[in-house]
């Protein structure tokens, strides 16, 4: 099950380049919200900030609060618990080239230490089903390479990756920015799956995606949040000019 | 008004390159691949060469009992140099063990936990200081600080000389493969909650092992034919010796003795060392390469 994330007066520096200032947002449990702004407004650093891989930049810093549930992320959770928590999907498939699509599937249980044969298997079953590529798949699940597959394929398997250990918040960061449109139909359908289930926040560059997979979207603009309001409200009745302009492609 | 066809003038188009354009570009293509070709000739042939000089010269001395005896004493026909083979096999096997997991650890803290540090920085320097100290002072050091103190030659003596020859080569090695592997493979483990070490180890190192086992060969090969850091340590033996603490003989040693000796009969044999020495480093390296490849998926990079 999904859990909610409190976001407050959350800024963010790498070295001294300010880029995110004073956001604060509530991140409802089990739906899915979209981010969507110009590329270099801070949304893709916002998400890095949720499960603590904006510090892993050595010159990367972060202040304030994250509350994902009852618990505050900086304080009272080791990043390596809260990435435990929060499955993360990248802007472009990143499979582990030396394993086989069964062991990057697992690869977040098997790194952990995780051995036991029968639960790893019905993992792997469920989790390619649940990410949609089971069925294309399952004949090669130890022979072939994860890297083998195509770009559409390699994604859908980091998402079952992703889903493998569990999460209760998934993380995309443009998840279909590297897909052909058949392969990110194919993700969108995904996430509205996958959205009763685990709270889903999605930055993407495509304003029909946000509005086709989200109930709520966020207007990131110059490392701040303009406005975040349910998506049908943001696309037909934006309250600030800025969100506008932006949605109606006056600039960005 | 009757509508013309688009005139197209190849010719005139000043993107479109002339027919003496394309012919100069030929020419130049010709040429580099020509100099590339000839560049590979130049360092295949000396290979070759002492390949071909080293069977022609050695190959009539080999027989069964080069393989299965010991060298014979002066003035007595035959012999061989099976004890100088297992000598070197028990160096190389020591100096391995000790070399290649050091070597792999300090490259693995230079690239995953040393970067910018006062530490990591200190270690490269070092490693390429080490990587440029003669063989010779090598084998003078191990003397003064192993066998000194332990008042005798020792095949470990040999084994820690050799071993320290190939730190800085797998630390190096090590430390650049590491760097190619692309940071979006590092986040997919640490964003699944692995810790850091266990990415460097069980995801960085993997991913990069292809290139840090070329590596470990490159240092592997490289310090089996060294005869100096070997002179003062293992030190050479005429009988079989399978103790550590013992002198115990070695390939090369063995070659350099019987070179420099006066007799013809030796010196026959010396060319059959070097040709078996060449070909046992060539055997060993391509079965780890084969058995390094065994492990690979289909389509994995």
């Amino acid at each position: 099950m999904g859990v909610g994330i409190l976001v407050e007066d959350l800024n963010a520096w790498y070295g001294s380049n300010h880029t995110l200032q004073d956001i604060n947002l509530h991140i409802p449990a089990n739906h899915a919200t979209a981010l969507i702004g110009p590329s270099g407004c801070g949304k893709s650093t916002f998400v890095r900030c949720l499960n603590r891989m904006h510090e892993t930049n050595p010159i990367a810093r972060a202040t304030g609060v994250v509350k994902m549930g009852e618990v505050d992320i900086y304080r009272e959770a080791s990043p390596v618990e809260i990435r435990r928590r929060v499955g993360m999907v990248f802007q472009r498939p990143n499979p582990f080239p030396t394993m086989s699509i069964y062991d990057n599937v697992v690869s977040g249980l098997k790194l952990n230490g995780f051995r036991n044969r029968r639960i790893l298997d019905e993992t792997v079953e469920r989790s390619l089903k649940q990410a949609a590529l089971w069925e294309e798949v399952k004949d090669d699940l130890k022979k072939k390479s994860g890297a083998s597959l195509s770009g559409g394929q390699q994604q859908r398997m980091c998402i079952a990756r992703a889903l493998a250990v569990d999460p209760e918040v998934l993380l995309m960061d443009e998840p279909a920015s590297a897909l052909d449109p058949v392969s990110t139909s194919k993700i969108e359908d995904l996430i509205f799956q996958l959205k009763s289930q685990y709270t889903i926040v999605i930055v993407t560059h495509n304003m029909q995606q946000a509005a086709r997979v989200a109930e709520n979207t966020g207007f990131f603009l110059n490392g701040k949040l303009v406005e975040f309001d349910s998506t049908h409200k943001i696309f037909t009745n934006p309250h600030d000019k800025r969100t506008e302009d932006y949605i109606t492609g006056r600039f960005g | 008004m009757s509508t013309r066809p688009i005139q197209v003038q190849p010719l005139d188009d000043p993107r479109k390159p002339s027919r003496a354009n394309v012919a100069r570009r030929m020419i130049a293509d010709h040429i580099v691949s020509g100099l590339a070709i000839l560049a590979t000739i130049l360092v295949l042939a000396p290979l070759a060469a002492i390949l071909f000089y080293l069977l022609y010269k050695g190959a009539s001395s080999l027989n069964l009992a080069f393989f299965t005896h010991v060298p014979a004493p002066v003035g007595e026909e035959g012999g061989g140099m099976a004890n100088a083979i297992l000598g070197s096999g028990v160096i190389l096997a020591l100096a391995s063990l000790m070399g290649i997991p050091v070597g792999i650890a300090a490259g693995v803290y230079l690239s995953e936990f040393g970067r910018g540090k006062f530490l990591g920085n200190a270690i490269r320097f070092t490693a390429d200081v080490l990587n440029g100290v003669p063989s010779i002072v090598m084998g003078i050091s191990i003397y003064s600080l192993v066998v000194k103190p332990q008042h005798h030659y020792s095949a470990l003596a040999g084994g820690i000389a050799l071993a320290i020859m190939m730190i800085p080569t797998v630390t190096r090695t090590t430390e650049e493969m590491l760097a190619t592997v692309p940071l979006a493979v590092r986040e997919a483990a640490l964003g699944l909650g692995v810790p850091k070490w266990r990415t460097a180890l069980s995801v960085s190192l993997r991913t990069a092992s292809p290139g840090i086992i070329t590596g470990c060969m490159l240092a592997f090969a490289r310090v089996a034919g060294e005869t100096a850091p070997l002179l003062f340590t293992a030190f050479g033996n005429q009988f079989w010796s399978f103790r550590l603490d013992e002198p115990i003989a070695a390939l090369p040693l063995q070659i350099f003795a019987y070179a420099i000796s006066p007799y013809d009969e030796w010196h026959r044999l010396a060319w059959a060392g070097a040709l078996v020495l060449i070909a046992l480093i060539m055997i060993s390296v391509t079965l780890v390469r084969i058995f390094a490849n065994r492990g690979m998926l289909k389509g994995g990079s």
